[in-house]
């Protein structure tokens, strides 16, 4: 079931082996081809920009007014690359054996190493496209660090790095659009996708202005619809992340890759209302020049500045002292909480530990530090209202990025014939845990370099019977869209669609979010399916199908997350090691490090769906590690 | 805190709208302006009214899907701060707060407090690009970029598209926008070939797309979440001014100049977007 298609012969040699044994398209064949690509982030943008240079008919939808808004926008921190341009060593191997560590040896090491690879290419590209990276007075890129990592090698805008490498991708897939070789549908969301024969030749939609329902066939759908950790309710993501695209395609047949594997951000303005709507991250490259301390006695009361150094606890330098700061982002979070379980959490709530730059701005001056990170003070100061210069920033973890997602092989092609996957959306690259500015990283390799390659070679491989929506599976499946659709308004139940969302986030955090147990995942699986039903039962929609409606919108995305959810426990329970983002309560080392299990669990879950209310089946990828060899992860 | 709102509500873009006023209650000042109006729609749910709709996403002031008029001022008057941003500390108790959508002839309203801003993409389909066909760059540190360059690019390039400028301007024009993205490319070497195709056709663009002409008021500037300077327009209509000379046509009269001709010359399409027109008691 599980073909992953990793070329054969050594890594350095795989993506150059496949890509040369890969089928082309003659030039003035393709525009004969349509591909479909869903979002438009980075991973989506880049991939229809380029293959519409390519000479495909590309679609793409977004369910944004335009493609410049997608989250991929909000990422601060910085993009990698192995290009050494430092000096201090760093290499494509480097890059690549940082990665399979830092995800705790459940990546694929032939994906991981040709990500390594291709970084190099992507920063040129960007820099091409007027992408405004930081730059040295002598003209040449600037570069910094970050967390899990001991070289310079992140390419940073400011602190909107995210930001700037989308516009970059915005901006080639407009000028493709202009040029006619990408159609854009914008406030569009993917409600299906349609299997004929059981390969993937198209989509059902909503407009979202009008609602109207549409299908549209195509040679090829690829689907960068990002990831799903709004599951949370309260997260870092943006509030329309969903994971309506790629639930609906498992629900179809594409199998679901390691769901349990989430991160929790380490650098996140703490909570400080009930009625927040989402958590804020602030840039883990902060943790450069800033030092994470909490006060040594517990119930401390002390403003910040009152409390002497004798009596702080700078507890990532001591128990990390190789690392300090800079230790990789599982454990830094893992960190935070305990020292907070403990009682030492500063700030109203307990929940929070400082990040004090007192001693950059002594060392470095004021004026350096603003530069460094001006506009990310700024944030915390419109949030916080207070002035992070004066009195030590406080931070908390928070759930920040899936690294579950659609299993891909090789190719980024699901279990579904023609359903590709990219970007976050997929489980690929980063295993249980992911290294900070590698989510760009995967995102613009996927979109620029790898799915212009491994779709081509599809669409030249692949019989492709000429297809419409007259076919009477696009009707099926409009139907069925329909018909969820029509169910959900005429509930006409009580409780709004957010009461649902944040009652069922609560219950996931607690139950699978940091740390998880036994105990409490039981407890998630007996709880989630009576909350559903309660869904189904109880759900107020106000206002018609026909119309810009934002509450079917939502109710929409929170009956998916309903579902996923359940996976995501049932995944954490079997998996009964710890490794990365992923800490079973019960598999630690005497010194309270996550302890993996390679023995028993050096695979990739690969969920398979059997329909409402039957237990899915859980296939296995099993993972070999030649070039990297298995140790235990310690940054001490 | 206890607020009066008075909110723009419209059905649809060929619906006619009107002030409609509600009351929210239990607000704390540590929560965001959105998260208010999260407040008011659970509480109009629960009533089985129509929510309020209102684009937001990121919630953090990057992705510019946020914005109306708080008061009549775009983004709420908060100096660099997006509505979603926007702490309900800057309010007190008993206020009466008037939220209405952007208007301009150029973003028609969808619903509410929703417009349709797609005349900013079409704006940069028409020449706010780099051509750099993928996988044909040459390596990044191959072209050095001054550092005061670079850093001029990314302060243009910080625009995050929100509308706000074009909301606040009294001609509704979308010069700062344009400039912005003219800026950010035509700074760096790497924009140089394309300079004076990008700036003719962008400006041309504008124009066609029914926004108004600068008059230097400067309220875009003020406005501006991402606090892009007006300095930006002076360099696009240099720039305009030495694309014009290049390629040896008669000088283009800047955008910052010509306002008659062109604000009859849109007379023309108003009635099509009539109802998105002020209404009188929404004026300054």
């Amino acid at each position: 079931m599980l073909e992953t298609r990793i070329p054969s012969g050594p890594i350095e040699q795989k993506w150059d082996k496949c890509r040369f044994e890969m089928k082309l398209v003659n030039p003035a064949n393709r525009r004969k081809h349509s591909i479909i690509v869903v979002g438009a982030g980075l991973a989506g943008a880049a991939a229809a920009a380029t293959l519409g240079q390519q000479g495909y008919q590309v679609h793409c939808f977004s369910y944004h007014d335009t493609p410049r808004r997608a989250h991929s926008i909000a990422a601060q921190g910085g993009i990698n690359a192995a290009k050494n341009y430092r000096n201090d060593g760093d290499s494509v191997f480097r890059l690549f054996k940082d990665t399979v560590k830092g995800g705790d040896f459940r990546a694929r090491e032939a994906n991981v190493h040709r990500l390594a690879e291709i970084s190099v290419n992507i920063i040129d590209q960007c820099v091409a496209q007027g992408v405004p990276f930081a730059r040295e007075y002598g003209g040449l890129l600037d570069n910094r660090s970050f967390g899990g990592v001991q070289v310079e090698r992140t390419f940073y805008a400011r602190g909107q790095t995210g930001q700037q490498l989308l516009l970059g991708a915005y901006q080639a897939l407009e000028e493709q659009i202009a040029a006619g070789r990408v159609t854009m549908h914008i406030r569009t969301e993917l409600l299906d996708v349609v299997l004929i024969n059981g390969i993937a030749r198209g989509i059902v939609t909503r407009d979202l202005v009008t609602g109207q329902v549409d299908c549209h066939a195509a040679d090829v759908v690829v689907l960068a619809t990002g990831g799903y950790s709004n599951v949370f309710y309260l997260s870092t993501n943006a509030k329309a992340s969903n994971c309506t695209a790629i639930w609906r395609a498992h629900r179809r047949g594409a199998l679901f890759g390691n769901p349990c594997f989430t991160q929790i951000h380490p650098t996140c303005i703490p909570l400080s209302s009930e009625q927040q709507s989402k958590l804020t991250l602030m840039s883990e490259s902060l943790r450069n020049d800033g030092r994470v301390w909490v006060p040594k006695k517990k119930g401390e009361t002390r403003s910040a500045r009152d409390i002497p150094e004798s009596e702080r606890d700078y507890y990532l330098e001591n128990r990390y002292p190789n690392f300090g700061n800079l230790v990789p982002r599982d454990v830094a979070s893992r960190n935070a909480k305990e020292v907070c379980d403990e009682g030492r959490g500063v700030g109203p709530r307990g929940q929070g530990v400082y990040l004090d730059f007192a001693d950059a701005i002594h060392r470095l001056g004021l004026e350096t530090v603003r530069e460094k990170y001006g506009n990310l003070f700024d944030i915390y100061q419109r949030i916080t209202g207070e002035d992070a210069y004066t009195i030590p920033m406080r931070i908390y973890p928070a759930p920040h990025y899936t690294m579950g997602g659609l299993w891909v092989d090789y190719h980024l092609m699901s279990t579904i014939p023609g359903l590709f996957v990219s970007g976050e959306a997929n489980f690929s690259d980063h295993g249980a845990n992911r290294l900070g500015a590698s989510a760009l990283m995967q995102g613009l390799a996927d979109g620029y370099f790898i799915i212009p390659s491994t779709v081509p070679d599809y669409i030249a491989s692949t019989k492709l019977d000429p297809v419409d929506t007259s076919h009477p599976e696009f009707k099926a499946t409009e139907a069925e869209v329909k018909d969820r659709i029509n169910n959900l308004l005429t509930i006409r139940g009580k409780r709004s669609p957010d009461s649902f969302h944040k009652e069922l986030g609560k219950i996931v955090w607690d139950n699978c979010g940091m740390a998880r147990s036994d105990a409490g995942l039981r407890k998630a699986l007996a709880r989630i399916p009576e909350l559903r039903d309660e869904f189904w039962q109880n759900l107020r929609i106000v206002g018609t199908g026909e119309e810009l409606n934002q509450g079917l919108e939502k109710a929409n995305r929170v009956s998916d997350f309903l579902e996923l959810s359940e996976l995501m426990c049932m995944d954490a329970l079997q998996r009964t090691e710890s490794c990365g983002g992923h800490f079973r309560v019960e598999s630690q080392t005497a010194d309270g490090e996550a302890k993996r299990n390679d023995e028993d669990f050096a695979y990739t879950a690969a969920w398979e769906w059997k329909g409402s209310g039957n237990t899915p089946v859980l296939h296995k990828e099993p993972l070999t590690f030649e070039y990297v060899p298995l140790s235990q992860r310690s940054y001490k | 805190m206890n607020l009066k709102l008075r909110i723009w509500r419209q059905q649809s873009a060929n619906a006619s709208g009107s002030f409609v006023t509600y009351q929210v209650s239990d607000i704390t000042p540590d929560m965001s302006f959105l998260e208010m109006l999260d407040v008011l729609n659970e509480d109009l749910i629960n009533r089985q009214e129509p929510p309020v709709a209102f684009e937001h996403d990121c919630r953090e002031g990057i992705c510019g899907s946020c914005g109306f008029l708080v008061n009549g001022v775009a983004h709420g008057g908060q100096r660099g701060t997006t509505v979603c941003q926007l702490a309900m500390r800057f309010f007190e108790d008993g206020d009466t707060i008037t939220l209405e959508p952007w208007r301009a002839r150029a973003f028609p309203v969808i619903r509410d407090l929703i417009v349709n801003r797609s005349a900013f993409d079409r704006i940069i389909q028409s020449g706010g690009f780099i051509t750099v066909p993928t996988g044909s760059a040459p390596d990044a540190n191959a072209v050095l970029v001054p550092k005061e360059d670079a850093d001029t690019a990314f302060d243009a390039a910080a625009c995050i598209g929100c509308g706000a400028c074009v909301a606040a301007c009294p001609n509704a024009a979308a010069m700062l926008f344009t400039s912005a993205k003219v800026t950010h490319l035509n700074s760096l070497p790497q924009g140089e070939p394309q300079r004076d195709q990008r700036t003719l056709s962008m400006v041309a663009t504008m124009r066609n797309e029914l926004f108004g002409s600068c008059t230097n008021h400067g309220e875009c500037e003020a406005v501006c979440p991402k606090q892009i300077p007006l300095e930006f327009i002076g360099k696009m209509n240099r720039d305009l001014i030495r694309a014009a000379w290049r390629r040896h046509r008669e000088p283009l009269l800047m955008p910052s100049v010509v306002q008659q001709p062109f604000m009859e010359d849109s007379h023309e399409h108003s009635d099509k977007h009539a109802d998105t027109q002020l209404p009188a008691d929404a004026q300054k």
